[in-house]
């Protein structure tokens, strides 16, 4: 206002002209004092007095004023003075000052929140939502919502149906910009039914007529977001729905700022509820003078919209945006006939005429925009338009750009049995081989193992070229791999080679650019705020500190619960799965294991506590979350580490490993001893043992020799915390000294009534054993079978229905090869280790297993057996929340033990098991696979 | 809410900032700057740009950048409904809305914003509110003020900010009692290269003037309300009357103001008043090209199509143009390539055409687009969508006011594809 200059040595001047009764100089004064106070704050307090006279003023104009630009002033050491003028300002008869009071009470928490609280301003504030004049209840409510922006938690908002049909009967009557904040804070009141949603509902549909976008889009978010608790058979339901397309049309009239906000909006109202604008796809269609930000997201909801009812139209105008100056535009209006090939199943050939007729054009970045886009089509089509590929080829040499390349070099390489020279044009490409960019040399070199595969003959040659040229001259780590695996791959198996390069590929998905279910359920809820223009929710964006409470959409009443998610899948665009996946399971998992959340019981804890303690640790941290009691403290959970599967795989493995003749047929499997403490680490003391488990009871069985020179004494042993709550049953027994080479062996009985912990790996036992001598630390990882259960047979039908309810991602899947035996011996084995057999039975020619078996914590795992003379298979299905990157785990996961452990299992079992167990909750699992054991005994204490 | 504004010129010069909380360094718009180099064109910046601490929200108009910074999540089409309001009420105030009447008038700006929000709450929106605070300069004003040193700030309580009918004051006295309603529509249309139509909407407005003494209660109803399915009113109009009778009733405020703004959706047949007719042909390899345009009337209820200009945005590759036109002037810069053709009014006996040649880049191959032709025209007396007044009644005041009704039709974006 002062072109930059600083006049704040006026102050002693200005504040002098304060009392005056010239308004304009008055305002001019405050106007001064709000720039100036800041770097005057001793000079400013000669100005409190003036206001607090004028907050007494007998025109409310004046007092409005004095109390609103008091609030302005930030300086600490005047806003003490302000709490008293403040409070009558609040409680003035004049509704104008009240309102102004009310904006007043904001500020003062913008610069001294205690301050505010203290003085119970908010509950001032909260009681002017009541006020009989609509303006102020509006103000009042802008002024909490402030307010409860900087305060999460605070329940400064509570709503109530009394105080919502306050807000309601405020909104007919206040300003628009009083209306958008009375709607917004409505969007955050969850009704009770849907009766009452429907009355909001009701009477926030004329609003929708309003002048003014924002009350448009701000009453759009509350009936979208209350239309989710309707049932959709109501008629009410379908007369909303029409209601809400055509202000959202008008939006599109105005001007091209508000426009662009609209459409972000339009976007996500599409992907949530497609039949809300399904009819109005020319409303869409682009203008050549609208500003590029709006065609683009023009054009995104065009395909969003594109159906077979109106994808002539659709293809019409984007062929003819392909023919516009601007390029982001054309190559996006390219893409998007992609889009629509790949979505509208029936359209495909007809989309795929039109690329070829802009191929025709050979206008550079369409040529290639087009050839990336016909690439997808051959990945969603495969063998349907091969016709083209002669065109495609025709403009080889124009395309400079690495995307296109590498396109068109996936195609020759994908069909290059069709392609008579596709030799020669691959070879073309590779003489620059070194300056293409990444993106194609990988491709190159695939394609050019593609062409080998398919005709080894003539091809020889250039697949040693450019495998050495990737492998030899290159020093990008990813093609130099990918150049040695292939390499490897076909000099050892060219069969292998065949099948995994050549395999059929997944077509690829209908539509990748929806934006995930459960956070569009959630950015409804911010329809109209910047986290929809955004499409991110604001705790992705909005600065730190700030809590920021995650909204999520009412449930829709029970009785139509169930007609929800068939209705919404076919309806359009696919809006996936319902977002409700997670709960489910953990109810499941609460049914399941019947979880009593208690706080963990210190000192000899209850059986049941402990085994329910292991059960909730086995499922991992990541379900405290979601079933998680106040009280109920989590271990902290750690990561799942590569060798734990091995570990773990091995004791299952082996108890297939039925040709061994150790395990007795009658008993469970038993690992042969292995030495867990060398005399050299424990002054003489060897340890060797094992783990058992008969008749319901474990042991671990040890053989202590003494290999010193002296007597040994005093033994005692003790566990550190573990995973299933292992201890010793009884103390460690050894009647007699142990006297120089003599060795001696005891059986030592546990149970699982310790203390429980999680582990790293998940069955890992940390063991201290002390003597005369000293105390000896050692770890020994526990073979998972010992802890199966004896009444670990389900009942058939709770079989069925659990197994039912397994999510198919749930499932892990391997196999055990050259296993002679058949179903029966199978069976009675695996019974031996308390592995059920739940129901057999014969389907084409195989023999099916249904197994069940249970753990010590009271964890169920399910399988089915499938026997096939010479390849049995093992399908393993666990009621454990989903783990999708499993198969990639399960061979890291088996690998680096898997030679010496598992001579014939290929992948291990419990290993899966131990990953469904653990995994789902770090998504980071693969940070931590190559990770050693790492082994710290925290300090055990020993009996003396 | 709203925490600052900065009004920036074309050429990147902040010239006017208003910080409705604590201050924000200018330094936060070189992240605006930044996304206006990379927008080729003005109208292309993105109306909305993140900053580490701020989110910048702008608008673009009468060459204008208004930019609002806010701190928090605040609904971004508050904030842009609101920078447009701020354009109007200078608009309103000054006559135009440019840089250098805003810095003419500065003090009367700076008091209408700080009226206009306090601390990023909108206060006084209204123009009629902010008019009686604030007086619109005048030249006679002006004057007055010179010489008796008073001000254009009124001293009264914004009385209507306060009553159940806030957008009107009270003791309003006229001695010739009027009432204008203006209905004016646009058509937007896409026509493609055959002539036929892609898409129409009409955008219609009824405008008002009401000049009444005291509180007059008005209706206004409709010969065929149906075709308003799509309406957004002044806060004024009360919406259950209009729900249930298809009337619009509402206690007017005082002077100008839009009554309501209606939509005719692409779903309705929407007569298109206008043809034209086009061969443009390029040919590769030939340095000339050939162009040719004429319009006729089409659709117009026998009424005349006036104020017709053609424009055209003519591929890079064309150097110069040499035109005759039958009627009307016409215009071509060979830099920005735009062709503008000032026809006048149309006289279906004798339709106006624009012929000539292009000369066109030597050896060049032929532009890869094809130039779109936009069309502006206006028809008097005319609402295309067929909407008529049937009556305007008042009640609650005893005098007999004049009331007035005018139709116009105008092209709004109406796009001629070839």
């Amino acid at each position: 206002m002062t072109v930059g200059k600083d006049v704040s040595a006026l102050f002693p001047d200005v504040v002098n002209c304060m009392q005056t009764d010239n308004l304009e100089l008055k305002k001019l004064v405050y106007l001064y004092l709000m720039n100036y106070a800041k770097s005057q704050p001793d000079m400013a307090i000669m100005a409190v007095n003036t206001f607090v006279k004028d907050c007494e003023d007998p025109n409310p104009l004046i007092r409005a004023l004095a109390v609103r630009t008091m609030g302005c002033i930030r300086v600490d050491k005047i806003t003490e003075y302000l709490c008293e003028p403040l409070r009558k300002c609040l409680k003035d008869e004049d509704p104008y000052v009240r309102k102004t009071a009310a904006v007043c009470v904001a500020k003062l928490h913008d610069i001294n929140a205690q301050l505010v609280e203290d003085q119970g301003f908010l509950d001032t504030l909260k009681d002017l939502i009541s006020d009989s004049n609509p303006m102020v209840v509006a103000n009042a409510v802008a002024a909490l919502s402030e307010i409860a922006e900087s305060h999460p938690s605070s329940n400064l908002l509570d709503l109530n149906p009394q105080s919502i049909n306050k807000l309601l009967t405020a909104l007919n009557e206040c300003t628009e910009w009083g209306q958008i904040f009375i709607l917004d804070c409505l969007a955050n009141y969850t009704p009770k039914d849907d009766r009452e949603a429907q009355s909001i509902c009701e009477r926030v549909t004329p609003r929708l007529s309003h002048a003014n976008s924002a009350v448009v889009l701000s009453a759009v978010k509350v009936l979208m977001k209350f239309m989710e608790m309707l049932s959709k058979d109501l008629d009410y339901y379908g007369t909303l729905l029409k209601k809400l397309a055509p202000p959202l049309v008008t939006l599109l009239s105005a001007e091209p700022e508000l426009q662009y906000v609209a459409l972000r909006n339009i976007n996500l109202i599409v992907q949530k509820r497609p039949e809300i604008l399904k009819h109005e796809m020319k409303v869409f269609f682009v203008k050549y003078n609208d500003p590029i930000y709006v065609k683009l997201e023009k054009l995104d909801i065009m395909i969003r919209l594109a159906s077979q009812a109106n994808i002539a139209q659709v293809l019409a105008e984007l062929k003819e945006y392909a023919t516009e100056v601007d390029v982001d535009f054309v190559r996006k209006a390219v893409r998007a006939i992609g889009r629509c090939a790949i979505k509208v199943e029936q359209s495909a050939e007809r989309c795929v005429s039109t690329l070829l007729d802009l191929i025709q054009t050979k206008v550079n970045y369409v040529v290639q925009e087009a050839i990336v886009v016909i690439k997808d089509i051959f990945r969603k089509y495969p063998n349907k338009y091969e016709s083209v590929i002669a065109t495609l080829c025709e403009n080889l040499d124009s395309l400079d750009e690495p995307e296109a390349r590498a396109a068109m070099i996936w195609i020759v390489g994908e069909y290059a049995e069709r392609i008579d020279n596709a030799d020669e044009l691959l070879e073309s490409f590779l003489e620059g081989f070194h300056d293409e960019s990444t993106q194609v040399q990988l491709q190159l070199l695939t394609a050019i193992v593609k062409l080998f595969l398919k005709k080894p003959t003539e091809t020889q040659e250039l697949v040693q070229q450019v495998l050495s040229l990737a492998t030899q001259d290159s020093d990008n780590p990813d093609l130099r791999d990918r150049g040695y695996i292939y390499w490897r791959l076909l000099s050892t198996d060219p069969v292998a080679a065949k099948e995994v390069v050549l395999a059929e590929k997944p077509l690829i998905s209908e539509e990748t650019d929806l934006i995930e279910p459960t956070l569009l359920d959630e950015l409804i809820c911010y329809i109209g705020t910047l986290a929809s223009v955004y499409h991110k929710p604001p705790s992705a964006f909005v600065e730190g500190g700030r809590g920021v409470v995650h909204k999520s959409l009412p449930p829709r009443t029970a009785s139509s619960e169930s007609t929800e998610s068939p209705e919404t899948a076919p309806a359009g665009a696919p809006s996936g799965e319902q977002p409700d996946v997670i709960p489910t399971q953990g109810d499941l998992l609460g049914d399941l294991l019947n979880l009593d959340l208690g706080p963990p019981v210190s000192g000899p804890p209850l059986a049941t506590t402990s085994v329910q303690m292991g059960a909730v640790d086995l499922l991992g941290g990541g379900l405290d979350s979601l079933i998680g009691g106040p009280n109920f403290v989590a271990p902290p959970a750690a990561a799942v580490p590569a060798n734990l599967g091995a570990s773990m795989g091995s004791g299952l493995s082996d108890l297939f490993d039925l040709t061994s003749g150790v395990g007795t047929l009658s008993g469970s499997y038993v690992v042969p001893k292995a030495v867990w403490l060398p005399a050299m680490k424990a002054k003489g003391l060897e340890i060797s043992g094992t783990f058992t488990r008969q008749v319901g009871s474990i042991s671990m069985d040890l053989q202590l020799t003494n290999k010193a020179l002296q007597v040994m004494t005093d033994f005692a042993i003790q566990f550190n915390r573990n995973s299933f709550g292992l201890a010793p049953a009884a103390p460690l027994q050894v009647h007699a000294p142990l006297s120089p080479n003599q060795t001696v062996e005891i059986s030592l009985p546990l149970n699982t009534v310790g203390s429980v912990m999680k582990m790293e790996p998940l069955n890992n036992l940390q063991v201290a054993v002390k003597n005369n001598i000293d105390v000896f630390y050692f770890s020994t990882l526990y073979p998972l079978h010992i802890l199966f259960v004896e009444d670990g047979k389900m009942d058939r039908q709770m079989f069925l229905a659990t197994w039912k309810d397994i999510p198919n991602e749930n499932e892990a899947q391997f196999q055990i090869r050259d296993c002679p035996l058949n179903a029966e011996a199978v069976s009675s084995r695996l019974q031996g280790s308390n592995i059920f057999t739940v129901a057999k039975r014969n389907v084409e020619a195989q023999d099916m297993l249904y197994q069940s078996l249970k753990l010590t914590n009271g964890i169920w795992v399910l399988a089915e057996l499938r026997i096939q003379p010479g390849n049995p298979s093992f399908t393993v299905r666990l009621p454990a929340p989903a783990l999708p990157a499993l198969g990639c785990l399960l061979p890291c996961a088996g690998q680096p033990l898997l030679p010496s452990l598992l001579p014939r299992a290929g992948v291990s079992l419990m290993g899966a098991l131990a990953q469904l167990g653990w995994g789902p909750s770090e998504p980071d699992v693969n940070e931590h696979q190559n990770s050693e054991p790492s082994f710290q005994l925290s300090p055990i204490r020993l009996p003396r | 809410m709203i925490h600052s504004l900065f009004l920036i010129n074309s050429s990147g010069d902040i010239f006017l900032e208003k910080h409705w909380k604590s201050v924000v360094s200018r330094s936060v718009c070189d992240y605006f700057f930044e996304a206006q180099e990379r927008a080729t064109e003005a109208e292309n910046v993105p109306p909305v740009i993140p900053t580490p601490h701020h989110y910048l929200l702008s608008v673009y108009r009468h060459k204008i950048f208004f930019v609002a910074v806010i701190q928090t999540e605040v609904p971004p089409l508050f904030v842009i409904e609101f920078l447009h309001r701020v354009v109007d009420t200078f608009q309103d105030y000054f006559g135009v809305c440019s840089e250098p009447v805003i810095k003419d008038n500065v003090v009367v700006v700076y008091e209408v914003l700080e009226e206009m929000l306090d601390n990023g709450f909108p206060l006084a929106t209204e123009s009629n509110i902010l008019k009686e605070l604030i007086k619109p300069p005048t030249i006679l004003r002006t004057v007055v003020n010179t010489i008796t040193g008073s001000t254009n700030v009124g001293d009264q309580l914004p009385t209507g900010q306060l009553s159940v009918v806030p957008w009107r004051r009270t003791g309003v006295k006229y001695t010739n009692n009027e009432a204008y309603f203006d209905v004016i529509e646009e058509i937007d249309a896409i026509i493609d290269k055959s002539g036929s139509t892609i898409t129409a909407e009409i955008q219609g407005v009824i405008d008002a003037c009401v000049k009444l003494t005291g509180m007059p209660d008005l209706t206004l109803s409709f010969m065929n309300p149906r075709l308003l399915d799509d309406v957004s009113f002044h806060p004024c109009v009360r919406f259950k009357r209009w729900e249930s009778e298809r009337i619009l009733s509402f206690i007017p405020p005082d002077g100008n103001f839009r009554l309501l703004s209606y939509h005719v959706s692409a779903q309705n047949l929407v007569a298109i008043p206008v043809y034209v007719k086009h061969n443009i042909s390029f040919r590769d390899s030939s340095s000339l090209g050939r162009f040719e345009i004429t319009v006729g009337p089409k659709q117009t209820m026998g009424k005349t199509i006036e104020g017709v200009i053609v424009t055209s945005q003519m591929p890079k590759g064309v150097l110069n143009m040499s035109l005759t036109p039958s009627q009307g002037t016409h215009t071509f810069d060979p830099v920005t390539k735009m062709l503008s053709w000032d026809v006048g009014k149309i006289n279906p006996q004798k339709l106006p055409s624009l012929k000539g040649t292009m000369s066109l880049q030597a050896g060049a191959s032929k532009p890869d687009e094809n130039p779109t032709i936009n069309l502006q025209f206006k028809i008097q007396q005319l609402a295309i969508s067929g909407l008529k007044v049937n009556r305007l009644d008042m009640y609650g005041e005893k005098y007999k006011p004049f009331k007035g009704i005018k139709y116009m039709t105008k092209a709004g974006k109406f796009q001629v594809r070839t």
